[in-house]
């Protein structure tokens, strides 16, 4: 029916009935805009003004004033800044985060990974590991974090299980092991969803690349590091690069747990930017701090990504 | 079977012990996942906090549900548990709303600023939320005065990009003659849109709404931040504050903590239970937070 010419936008693929013909300035369907309208309302408001607001606030002396009184915000350039650099419990926040991915990363590769292969072979249970593994994930942290305190309290289930061998100051106040913990910790809730996205990259690698290395006469483990390992690469460095993304986000482990202590141990720098920025009435120091945050995660993300898919096998 | 000397049966033999390895170690792995849920519960149901091997398991004189109780009493369960449940079917409602009709606009509809659109949707996802936690906050709370206030929460929240992409991949895949043969009998395009494209991508509908309810009744850090009025508070962070506080005049304020975090998990548990196969990794992708 439809003798229209095709679309220049193949995305929409559409041929339309002749009545349709005639174009006017916003397009075939305008109602599109009309629909669109609220949802692009709704991103300048919550985020396109926000994101601009927070880059301008971290160039100015910007404080909390009483309602409805009209103040000046001086232009401060780099101040915030130099405070934020020169701040040592900023640098410490960073520390954390480092001693983080350290722990955090390889654990949730080098599981995720293993748990994954092990659901990709024809196992009994299958559908129970995959629903055991998930279930952390889709729990609340609040939730979660409540257990792992039951668990790590100084009188709690794991240092009543030690006995003596129980570490001294214990783990949510010894300031060597509380980074580790939450490393730990994150990576046991997320795993589920890392272990589901490298089942889904495993079941794509070609039988016939194992089987022809089967009478090749390699090894399990020939085939694991020659086959495998490869194949899943991208997820790997998917898998890497989501990890340090949610590292720069973390802020509930630390708050439930220590409340970033002890004596900054456990700060993270979303943490540091809520308690600066809105429980200290330093909202230009904290919108500092997160473009930095940022721009380090960024950095690292590209750091990281080099490392992951960098040299042929 | 003989002994084991021919090549044939050594790796027969040690594909069984692989076998075996395999499962033992997916084993381990579920337990590592499951056993803080079982320490959740008997937790919950202890009388007095008591952390030996002997007393995690389920004594029957040790076994109550006054953690319930008290828990209930500190932090008003039933009301946090509505708000919990308000914040969270406004998010879901402005997401499936929002996503439907700007899905259905990107993918049928032609119309000017079309690639623009599609060029804010991917935006948003990336704009890191650490930029936006300050002057969002600043602006919610300080100039719009929506602290205490389920819009405030679910601002924030209301537009969700990975929605409008599943729903704008549903809609492609819908034929093409569908929605012209609804054209030519002359149905609007708005008539196309309710009668014909949302009815048909219901079950997009189902999974958006399962994947995207996770997100908000797991959220702390946006509604802790917005609400000081504990009447206001949603079930995570009347819970995480009682947490903070420790009622010390409790008998087992653990057990009181336990008691309400197994009242944040089960809604949670029980529907990811019922609708596993919803739950996919593209699907969650970066639904869910908190």
């Amino acid at each position: 029916m439809g003798t229209s010419p095709p679309q220049q936008d193949s995305r929409t693929r559409a041929t339309r009935p002749p009545a349709r013909k005639v174009r006017r300035g916003l397009g075939e369907t305008p109602l599109g805009l009309l629909l669109s309208a609220p949802y692009t309302a709704f991103v300048i408001v919550v985020f396109l003004i926000p994101f601009g607001f927070g880059i301008w606030m971290a160039f100015h002396d910007f404080y909390f004033t009483a309602p409805g009184v009209a103040v000046d915000y001086p232009f401060v350039g780099l101040d915030n800044f130099t405070e934020v650099i020169a701040d040592p419990a900023v640098r410490q926040s960073f520390g954390n985060l480092l001693v983080f991915l350290v722990i955090n990363v390889p654990l949730t590769v080098v599981l995720g990974l293993l748990l994954a292969s092990g659901l990709d072979a024809a196992v009994k249970w299958r559908g129970f590991f995959r629903v055991a593994y998930y279930i952390p994930y889709v729990t609340a942290s609040v939730a979660t974090i409540a257990v792992w305190i039951f668990l790590f309290n100084g009188n709690g289930v794991v240092n009543t299980f030690l006995g003596t061998l129980a570490p001294e100051p214990s783990w949510l106040a010894s300031p060597s092991l509380i980074m580790p913990l939450i490393a730990v910790y994150v990576a046991w809730k997320n795993l589920g969803f890392y272990i589901l996205l490298y089942l889904a990259a495993l079941q794509n690698v070609p039988k016939e690349l194992h089987e022809a290395a089967q009478l090749d006469g390699a090894t399990t483990w020939q085939r694991f590091r020659s086959v495998t390992l490869p194949a899943v690469r991208p997820i790997t460095s998917l898998v890497v690069l989501l990890t340090i993304i949610t590292t720069g986000q973390i802020f509930t482990e630390p708050y439930l747990l220590t409340g970033g202590g002890p004596n900054g141990a456990s700060m993270t720098p979303a943490l540091l930017m809520y308690k600066l920025g809105i429980q200290q009435g330093k909202p230009d120091v904290a919108a500092a701090i997160g473009i930095i945050l940022v721009i380090v995660v960024m950095i690292v993300s590209l750091v990281s990504r080099r490392i992951t898919e960098g040299k042929d096998r | 079977m003989t002994a084991p000397t021919t090549l044939e049966t050594r790796s027969a033999r040690g594909v069984r012990v692989l076998a075996v390895l395999r499962f033992a170690l997916l084993l381990v792995g579920a337990l590592a996942a499951l056993v803080p849920f079982y320490y959740m519960v008997i937790g919950a149901l202890q009388a007095k906090r008591d952390t030996s091997a002997l007393g995690l398991l389920p004594l029957p004189g040790n076994l109550t549900f006054n953690n319930f109780i008290e828990i209930n009493e500190s932090v008003n369960l039933l009301g946090s548990l509505l708000n919990s449940l308000i914040f969270t079917a406004g998010v879901v409602g402005c997401t499936l709303v929002f996503g439907l009709l700007v899905g259905y606009a990107l993918s049928v509809l032609t119309f000017r600023g079309q690639g623009f659109i599609f060029a804010l949707v991917l935006l948003v996802q990336a704009i890191p939320f650490q930029l936006l936690m300050v002057p969002l906050y600043v602006m919610v709370v300080r100039y719009f005065g929506l602290a205490d206030n389920y819009l405030g929460m679910i601002l924030p929240f209301a537009i969700n990009s990975v929605a409008v992409l599943v729903f704008r991949q549903y809609f492609l895949q819908i034929p093409r003659d569908i929605f012209d043969a609804a054209r030519i009998d002359g149905a609007s395009e708005l008539r196309i849109l309710t009668s014909i494209a949302v009815p048909l991508a219901r079950p997009a509908v189902l999974t958006a709404m399962l994947v995207t309810f996770i997100g908000p009744w797991n959220e702390f850090l946006w509604p802790f931040l917005v609400t000081k009025d504990a009447s206001m508070q949603t079930l995570a962070v009347s819970l995480a504050n009682f947490s903070q506080t420790n009622g010390a005049f409790l008998d087992n304020p653990m057990g009181a903590v336990l008691a309400g975090a197994c009242v944040l998990a089960v809604p949670v548990v029980v529907l990811f239970l019922l609708f596993q196969r919803h739950f996919t990794s593209a699907n969650l992708g970066s639904a869910i937070k908190g």
